[in-house]
């Protein structure tokens, strides 16, 4: 039917090979104050056609990591370690900005958090969506904004022939984040960034949104890294969850683990912090205090102050992400370290 | 191909047909008003040749200084008999000819200087503001005086001169705005979508721009009709016989008593173009705002 849309994806031939493979990703931030590490040695790896979410509070490093991986990182910013293994690409940190260039918005692409402010005023939405495939594909003028149209109607917008003429101010908030998705997808991309994308939507809209991205991926068989605050979306999405704070992966499993048995008093607390049916009448849980400055990061570990399992070996040593025995499943503590220090 | 819910899809109402720029101006009534004296300028540049005007350097001593109204001469003669209506159609066409080509060399470089400058940053900006401090750093009639000392007087070599002293004009201002548009979320989805330095640059900072580029394109001209007036009234710009509106005012200046419309003819006509242009490029930036339709 669409061979644009349906290309065979070369991961295939390899059925075990990770399709990203993030390995100690590093980026720091030289600011008056001091140099700070937003992202302080992260590893992660996706599957073909997975859904892997990141979660974590504001200023947790979620963002700067899915910006370092698409070498968008502004400065004072800066990738200072690490690698990134994308498909047969030894290392995308190592590409000239004009090859990064080619795999941005072609084979991985990015949906951000504002869709009132991510799509240009100027221009009508349809030729936002046609500047994408000409970018990357050799394609007329004519051709791309006939592809345009049809991208706008895969992505549930009515009437896509007349909408394409409209500018982003003739939208709603849940119609503009649509067409960023279909900006994103109108390359086929094998893995999508998705940074807060439902964040700034009605809770309605959130919902609709968040079943075109699932219906879109499985139809492309993209991969999904998923960028929220938000455990419900987790939840709904994903396959695999890493828990980020102050700029590390706290834990990593699966999202059936992850919710059935956080490990990591950090993971509770987060998961504590939903609303519940039963825990109706009470007031809500939060986790006290706030993200520390990363400026000034507590010795040992960096949870430490705000953890109510916190004790003596906790602020000796930054503890290690370690796999727990018999299982994929990671975590940073010492309560799950065989030998925490004393 | 299928269609997924299309519940906030279909909840805007249809959009009509958008108004055309014209008819959105035509609601600012001042505006409507700048730009038909604009227009009026234009007409009277225009149609100088095509129109049954006497020879406007015809010198004729039998009616020196006519008033207005006499006969054969509608708005009178001036110090040598020749004919003023003449004069002044003539007179606008390269008072406005000198003043846009200026305004344009000035808009193209300064907009070029100000999109590098404000956009890359680091030591390009560093070479490119320190100029521009240089050009402004001189008193504004000094450098054009200066820059026509070295090439000496004319029509062409005062273009050149008024276009250069405007040009940090127009870099200061887009280099402000490129500061905050290359910012913008927009710019980063785009960078998301691979697009290179000069689509991003050229396309979508620049006609974010736009509407500034507009506006200071259309006030910048009504100031380059006073100084390229100013430079022909000190003799510098247009060479006689040839003249415009400000040679116009400088030669009717010594008659101001006996015949004071010899030169407050011309006057007006650089005061009433320059207003029509100030009041047009207010009218257009807020007609030229997507954000300001429907």
């Amino acid at each position: 039917m669409d061979t644009l849309m349906h290309a065979p994806k070369t991961a295939a031939k390899n059925a075990n090979a990770p399709l990203l493979e993030v390995s100690n990703l590093s980026t720091e931030f030289a600011t008056y104050a001091g140099t700070l590490s937003a992202v302080d040695g992260v590893s992660l790896s996706l599957q073909p056609g997975e859904v892997f979410g990141i979660v974590g509070e504001s200023g947790s490093g979620k963002s700067v990591t899915a910006l370092s991986i698409m070498g968008l990182i502004k400065k004072p910013g800066r990738v200072t370690g690490g690698t990134v293994r994308f498909k047969d690409e030894a290392n995308l940190l190592d590409k000239t900005p004009a090859e990064m260039r080619k795999i941005r918005g072609g084979q991985i692409s990015m949906i951000f958090q504002e869709p009132m402010t991510s799509l240009n005023p100027v221009f009508r939405i349809g030729w936002q969506i046609a500047e994408v495939l000409q970018i990357h594909r050799e394609m007329t003028r004519t051709e791309a904004w006939e592809r345009a149209i049809h991208l706008l109607d895969r992505v549930g917008i009515a009437s896509p022939a007349k909408r394409a003429r409209e500018f982003p101010h003739q939208l709603s908030g849940g119609m503009r984040q649509r067409v960023m998705i279909a900006m994103a997808m109108a390359c086929a991309p094998s893995l999508l960034f998705a940074d807060e994308p439902t964040t700034a939507l009605d809770v309605t809209v959130q919902a609709q949104i968040l079943d075109l991205m699932v219906q879109l991926k499985e139809e492309d068989g993209a991969a999904v890294m998923l960028i929220t605050h938000d455990m419900g979306v987790i939840a709904e999405m994903a396959q695999k969850v890493a828990v980020m704070y102050a700029g590390v992966v706290m834990e990593e499993a699966t999202v059936e683990e992850l919710f059935d048995s956080p490990l990591h008093p950090y993971t509770q607390g987060l998961l504590d912090s939903i609303p519940r049916k039963k825990s109706r009448g009470q007031s809500l849980k939060a986790i006290p205090g706030i993200v520390p400055n990363l400026l000034h990061l507590p010795t040992g570990c960096r949870f430490r102050d705000r953890c109510a399992a916190a004790h003596s070996a906790c602020a000796l040593a930054d503890p290690p992400l370690q796999t727990m025995p018999n299982s994929t499943r990671k975590v940073r503590c010492w309560l799950h370290h065989p030998e925490p220090p004393k | 191909m299928t269609t997924v819910s299309s519940l906030d899809s279909g909840a805007v109402a249809p959009v009509s047909a958008r108004e055309s720029l014209f008819a959105r101006l035509k609601k600012n009534r001042l505006s409507l008003f700048g730009g038909v004296l604009v227009l009026l300028a234009v007409f009277m540049a225009i149609s100088a040749p095509f129109l049954p005007l006497q020879d406007p350097d015809a010198v004729d001593a039998s009616s020196r200084l006519a008033p207005i109204g006499a006969p054969g001469h509608l708005l009178g003669t001036d110090e040598l008999g020749r004919d003023i209506l003449s004069r002044m159609f003539w007179g606008g066409r390269i008072t406005l000819l000198v003043s846009i080509a200026a305004t344009l060399i000035a808009m193209i470089a300064g907009t070029f200087l100000g999109l590098v400058s404000g956009y890359f940053l680091g030591w390009t900006d560093t070479v490119i503001s320190r100029g521009i401090d240089v050009l402004m750093a001189f008193p504004y009639f000094l450098l054009a005086l200066t820059v026509i000392a070295i090439l000496g007087p004319g029509l062409l070599n005062g273009m050149l001169a008024i276009a250069l002293v405007n040009v940090p004009f127009f870099a200061r201002i887009i280099r402000g705005s490129t500061l905050s548009l290359r910012e913008a979320d927009y710019v980063l989805a785009a960078k998301g979508m691979g697009a290179g330095h000069s689509r991003i640059l050229f396309r979508h900072i620049l006609l974010n721009s736009l509407p500034t580029l507009v506006v200071a394109t259309t006030i910048n001209l009504g100031f380059m009709i006073t100084a390229a007036a100013a430079l022909s009234f000190l003799g510098l710009g247009v060479q006689p016989p040839t003249s415009d509106w400000g040679t116009m005012l400088a030669s009717g200046r010594q008659y101001l008593s006996s015949a004071p419309h010899t030169s407050y003819l011309p006057g007006l006509a650089i005061f009433l173009t320059v207003l029509g242009f100030n009041l047009l490029g207010d009218g257009l930036r807020d007609a030229l705002d997507p954000r300001m339709r429907d």
